[in-house]
């Protein structure tokens, strides 16, 4: 996957990253600007379906994803920052590969061939590819330690599983860039995505659990690199004690470069300032 | 004796084969280990656990089935088709019977799911993208759940994270021609 990514990248921001977090795409771009790359908007791209659409209609799933791959350029890869729309595009796709029909309806319907090699890649492709291990950083994170939460985005069905689940990515990335990795037994488990708003009842005591486990840890703050997870984790934490929820994105382009924008950090609902002064690194 | 409550004979392998038809997968390859149940993070607000519902599958308890709350409490996580020994794609099965259900007009045994998944798809018929606010809007007023969380939906808003103007598409024509018929003149879906 992504051997050959080009500096100037299609990018499928999604609808989390482009409205709730803002934080979380402003530091994206920032990064990877950093590490010499720039992401390209695509021209009018429209919502992946997220799990409704597939809920509800699996070819309306199909059609969303595809208009999206149509604005592609030819040739080039499709970066996307939101795990949750990954999945949703990489699914879509490979419907397309797996069905004359649906490759019919995409030809008729956005006037071009469907093209089965589109690379859809993840910002962690873009890491690995660049080895950050590797990579010059301005400044380091002083030893702020740390427990990574993944969410659902290491989960394979069996139809995906011939692409990289990038288990320990954001461990080792942090690492390397000065931070330290506490264990604990959360990393993997599903932040209840949309039951955080029709069963919040249900969701509380189980986001609670991460909180308390992470908090046991003892480490500084909980990173995650999804805007859902992250919303999540802060909305319906109600227990006392809590640590911040940073994006992953946020740690890497304070590391890499800008300084890190205060106005990332105040839009946080758990206040994570206090904590990246008193490391200094803010 | 008691009178079974299955007779195994009569049993309809229709339903299974369809199921297994729009959810990509073998779901008589189960052999009940229950690692899907065990992993699960929602198990306990479901009434059928996983692996209960795939069992009801294959012995074509179709109405039991789509009127379970499981299949409207399942968020697709992808956690159970992850640890499947057998390869069997829970999450999609899941996602199978929801529309079975649709299909056949079977009101949810969970409908704040569905009124919350049909909002979500009202708002990319609006925009083409989901709007937040627009979201939690009509999903509290089709719920008629204007109250509740109320402090959280405060704090987001303080943090601008429930944005007044919603990022839209521009041909929006397009978007709005993929959905079907049904939906596509503020119908929504299961009614
Ligand atoms: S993990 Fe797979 S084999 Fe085991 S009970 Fe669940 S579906 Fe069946
Ligand atoms: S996909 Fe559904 S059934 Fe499977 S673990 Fe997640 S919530 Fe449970």
């Amino acid at each position: 996957m992504a051997n050959k990514i080009p500096k100037r990248i299609p990018y499928f921001p999604g609808c989390s990253m482009a409205t709730t977090a803002k934080e979380n795409n402003q530091s994206l771009n920032a990064m990877c600007q950093s590490l010499g790359y720039k992401l390209v908007e695509l021209k009018d791209w429209n919502c992946c379906g997220s799990s409704s659409a597939h809920s509800l209609n699996h070819d309306l799933a199909v059609d969303l994803a595809s208009r999206n791959f149509s604005l592609v350029p030819k040739g080039k890869p499709m970066l996307v920052a939101c795990p949750s729309c990954l999945l949703r595009l990489r699914q879509a796709h490979h419907r397309l590969c797996q069905s004359y029909d649906a490759r019919v309806r995409y030809e008729h319907k956005w006037g071009r061939p469907f093209d089965p090699t589109l690379e859809i890649i993840h910002y962690f492709d873009l890491l690995e590819h660049v080895g950050l291990e590797k990579h010059p950083h301005l400044r380091t994170l002083n030893g702020l330690s740390f427990v990574t939460y993944y969410g659902c985005m290491l989960a394979q069905p069996p139809d995906m599983q011939h692409y990289k689940a990038h288990r320990g990515l954001m461990e080792k990335a942090l690492i390397a860039l000065g931070a330290e990795e506490k264990p604990w037994g959360y990393g993997a488990r599903c932040c209840g995505t949309f039951l955080s708003v029709v069963r919040p009842e249900v969701v509380t005591p189980l986001i609670d659990e991460i909180m308390v486990d992470a908090v046991q840890s003892k480490a500084d703050c909980i990173v995650t690199a999804c805007s859902m997870c992250h919303l999540n984790l802060e909305m319906r934490v109600t227990s006392k004690k809590k640590i911040p929820v940073m994006h992953f994105s946020e740690l890497l382009a304070i590391a890499l470069g800008d300084a890190g924008k205060k106005d990332w950090f105040t839009r946080h609902l758990i206040d994570p300032i206090p904590l990246l002064r008193a490391r200094g690194i803010l | 004796m008691p009178k079974p409550a299955l007779k195994l004979k009569k049993l309809d392998k229709s339903f299974a084969d369809k199921v297994n038809r729009l959810a990509h997968t073998d779901s008589r390859m189960c052999f009940q280990c229950r690692a899907c149940y065990n992993t699960c993070p929602f198990v306990q607000a479901m009434d059928y656990s996983p692996p209960a519902i795939l069992r009801l599958v294959l012995l074509g308890q179709e109405k039991t089935v789509l009127n379970s709350t499981t299949i409207w409490t399942c968020v697709g996580c992808n956690t159970c088709s992850t640890i499947c020994p057998q390869r069997v794609d829970m999450a999609a099965v899941m996602d199978a019977l929801r529309q079975i259900a649709l299909e056949q007009g079977v009101m949810p045994a969970q409908p704040e799911a569905l009124i919350f998944h049909n909002a979500i798809l009202d708002s990319i018929k609006k925009y083409g993208r989901t709007h937040k606010l627009d979201v939690m809007i009509r999903y509290k007023v089709k719920n008629l759940d204007l109250f509740s969380d109320v402090d959280v939906g405060l704090k987001m808003f303080v943090k601008r994270k429930l944005d007044m103007l919603p990022s839209r598409v521009k041909n929006l024509v397009q978007v709005r021609s993929l959905f079907p018929n049904g939906n596509g003149n503020g119908k929504s879906y299961g009614k």
